[in-house]
């Protein structure tokens, strides 16, 4: 895997932009440091504030991914952006359930619902 | 009745290797008729765990070692992991979900092992890590 592959689809719905997960594993450890940095890049260089993670391909991911996630919400909020996480298979929401992250991340069913009064 | 399938294995500290003794492991359980929930369970508590003896145990250090034991039946899963680090104390490791570490990036791995397996035991050094998965444990209830 080349270092500048994408690993983000980048889809714009007015002023939201909607970063789909390309790959099925977030686990390899260079995947999640590209993936957190094409993450952060659309704060940071694109000044991106309004943002929807779409998991809808991902059916793994580690405690890693997590970590970038969470940077990633940090980052948003400093910005005074929105970051929504939405189409979260069950497996992988009970992993943000153990977590708690659930209780730190804004998650929706559909992007349907994420777009709503983004 | 089934028989156990045992397997001692001596990897690098490479994750890719760490991935692929993952994969052995997992394949076996897949093989065995072990439900999806479980092959995900065990797949991400493997995943933490060898990610854990590598990066933190060793500190990727080439000249270390990783050693991964594991006996598999129909029923039962256990796999013993050992790296060449100096150890931890797994009481020490804070509580991700503690609202003040509720946004910290790290600490989350061990939570989801012992949420996900049925038997999680560090040795006294915590270098040596088992982990079990009975097919018979219900751990449905456990979850949040």
């Amino acid at each position: 895997m080349s270092a500048g592959h994408r690993r983000l689809d980048i889809e714009e719905s007015g002023d939201v932009t909607i970063a789909r997960f390309v790959d099925k594993k977030i686990l390899d450890e260079g995947n999640i440091q590209i993936i957190g940095n094409q993450l952060f890049s659309l704060v940071e260089d694109d000044a991106r504030t309004k943002i929807i993670l779409d998991f809808s391909n991902v059916e793994y991911l580690s405690s890693a991914a997590l970590g970038k996630l969470i940077t990633m919400d940090k980052k948003v909020k400093a910005a005074k952006g929105k970051l929504r996480l939405c189409t979260v298979r069950p497996d992988i929401y009970e992993v943000f359930a153990i977590t708690k992250l659930n209780k730190l991340f804004d998650m929706r069913d559909t992007l349907e619902q994420a777009l709503e009064g983004m | 009745m089934s028989s156990t399938e045992e397997f001692d294995v001596t990897i690098p500290s490479d994750t890719a290797k760490g991935r692929e003794v993952q994969e052995q492991i997992v394949g076996g359980m897949e093989s065995r008729g072990y439900s999806p929930r479980d092959v995900f369970g065990v797949r991400l508590a493997l995943e933490e765990a060898l990610v854990n003896a590598i990066k933190h145990g060793n500190k990727m250090d080439s000249g270390k070692v990783v050693r991964v034991q594991w006996q598999i039946d129909e029923v039962h899963v256990r796999v013993v992991i050992e790296d060449q680090g100096q150890g931890f104390t797994v009481e020490e490791v804070p509580d991700p979900t503690d609202d003040e570490n509720l946004d910290k990036p790290g600490g989350r791995g061990i939570m989801l092992m012992r949420s996900f397996m049925s038997l999680v035991e560090y040795n006294e050094s915590g270098n040596r890590l088992t982990l079990e998965k009975r097919t018979d444990d219900k751990n449905d209830d456990q979850a949040v």
